[in-house]
């Protein structure tokens, strides 16, 4: 069968042929397109490590600026708290003050009072004392007008006097 | 599967002709259709390249024939008769006047298929180099043909060659991709059915010979100690070695049938896959005389058959060129494998 028998001819051109391609592609095609396809294929590797490299980065940035936002609200809150209280102990202070400031003023108004009132009190005990006795001279200047009213008194008292002295005898 | 139905194919279809090679010398009925000649004057090598027939006029490519006989002959294969020689019944040249075969170098239909897809093929490789050569690769990735190739070659490189050979495959790249381009490329060109395609290359044994013995040299000439142990002296019990070195034998014959098998599986799937198409075709011309409607239908069925079958071949086509390069490349990385405990002594180091 020519179909199953190798033609020695084809073959021989084949050997030459063949040899020839694989010599020129083995030399100037495939070691080309595979450095390059390599090289690429190390830059995209690179690059995709960079690239997560910088992903990582921005992961890491976000981390913090968040972590600083947090910590700046943290510190806002603080501060408005403390602000808040101070405010309220300002207040608490003033009242406190204030409240004081009146009880003494009301103290000293009531001292004050206090000695008006013994001021006036001694004034109207004064002029009541001075009231009665100028009643007491007007009385006596009435009963004692005549004479013998001044002697009946006289012996009035003396008469009073002497009863007043015997029961101790 | 394939190769089973190829086989049978092949049988099937060979059976009837060697039985009507007998009434071959009588003179056809003009209008029918003799089988053999237009079987195998498509799958066959020949010294000119036949186109196409007009009105029972041959139109061919004259060849030039190179022969060594007693000094060197050159001429064209429309002078082979003025030149005093002539075709045997294989369609061989011989010397008119001695009837035998001289050293024959012609440049055949098959010959000249593989010049041109070679060129084809270097152009193709070359090119996409050239690419590579002229832009920054590290800037932009080839589009059009060099991506393609590029795609291609990766895919080559990535999944037959790396994972077949192992560590040291980029020794091995170069013969691995070029023996898959070439396959390839002559698979596909042999399905285009006009010039410069239609040679039945890939599906000659001489070519498929060929790379068999490519493959069989890388194999075997770098092979290490251990794959040469294997087959001398292989870990079985002694009374297998001594006196009788039957499993030595066994690993002899194995050397041999490996590439064997390469050459047979290519060559013969790509030339089942000319017959078939062939035969899907013939039925046209073979029912013509049963009348216009059966042939009519027939022929419909023809078309869409061989359409069927040609989107069958283009997958062929692929997957030879995928089948060969890979068993190449698990050959010479089974060649080139260190045994277990040396691999981890290495790693330990």
């Amino acid at each position: 069968m020519s179909l199953i028998t190798p033609d020695f001819g084809l073959l021989f051109w084949m050997t030459l042929i063949f040899g020839i391609v694989f010599f020129v592609l083995a030399k100037f095609g495939f070691p080309v397109i595979l450095g390059m396809v390599n090289k690429r294929a190390d830059r995209i590797e690179t690059s995709l490590r960079q690239a997560e490299e910088a992903d990582r980065q921005l992961k890491e940035m976000a981390e913090e600026q968040k972590r600083m936002i947090e910590e700046a609200r943290r510190e806002q809150a603080r501060i408005l708290n403390e602000a808040a209280a101070s405010g309220e102990k300002l207040i608490q202070e003033a009242k406190e003050q204030a409240k004081a400031q009146t009880s003494a003023m009301i103290e000293q108004a009531r001292e004050e009072i206090r000695i008006e009132q013994d001021t006036a009190r001694r004034q109207i005990a004064d002029e009541v004392t001075g009231l009665a006795i100028e009643v007491a001279e007007k009385l006596v200047r009435g009963h004692l007008d005549t004479a013998e009213k001044q002697s009946a008194l006289i012996d009035k008292m003396i008469e009073e006097a002497r009863a007043n002295r015997n029961p101790v005898n | 599967m394939h190769r089973i139905k190829t086989i049978l194919l092949l049988l099937a279809l060979l059976l009837p002709f060697t039985a009507s090679a007998t009434e071959h010398d009588a003179p056809s009925k003009p209008g029918e259709l003799d089988m053999e000649s237009y079987i195998f004057g498509h799958i066959g090598d020949a010294y000119e390249w036949h186109i196409t027939t007009v009105n029972g006029h041959h139109i061919s490519i004259p060849l030039p024939c190179i022969v060594i006989d007693d000094g060197l002959h050159v001429f064209l294969s429309n002078h082979i008769e003025e030149s005093g020689y002539t075709l045997n019944e294989n369609g061989k040249l011989v010397n008119a006047a001695t009837g035998k075969r001289p050293v024959d170098l012609s440049i055949t239909k098959n010959a000249c298929s593989l010049i041109l897809s070679s060129i084809l093929l270097l152009v193709m490789v070359l090119g996409t180099a050239r690419w590579y050569k002229r832009h920054d690769v590290l800037k932009e990735a080839p589009r059009g043909f060099p991506g393609l190739m590029e795609m291609l070659i990766t895919m080559v490189v990535d999944d037959i060659i790396k994972e077949g050979v192992g560590e040291d495959y980029e020794r091995y790249a170069p013969y691995l991709l070029t023996a898959f381009f070439f396959i390839f490329l002559n698979n596909l060109l042999g399905i285009v059915p006009f010039f410069p395609g239609g040679a039945n290359l890939t599906g000659n044994i001489a070519v498929t010979l060929f790379l068999a013995m490519c493959t069989f040299l890388a194999v075997n000439l770098f092979g290490n100690k251990h794959y040469y142990k294997d087959i001398f002296w292989p870990e079985v019990p002694t009374w297998l070695k001594v006196p009788v070195p039957l499993m030595p034998l066994i690993e002899i014959i194995g050397m041999f049938t490996k590439p064997f098998s390469l050459m047979v599986r290519l060559f013969a799937n790509i030339l089942a896959g000319h017959i078939m198409l062939l035969g899907v075709v013939a039925v046209i011309f073979l029912t013509a005389e049963l009348g216009p409607a059966l042939n009519g239908s027939m022929t419909v069925i023809s078309v869409l058959f061989g359409v069927f079958m040609d989107i069958l071949e283009l997958l062929v086509a692929f997957i030879q060129a995928y089948v060969f390069t890979m068993l190449s490349s698990v050959f010479i990385g089974l060649s080139r494998q260190k045994p277990e405990h040396e691999k981890q002594l290495e790693t330990s180091k």
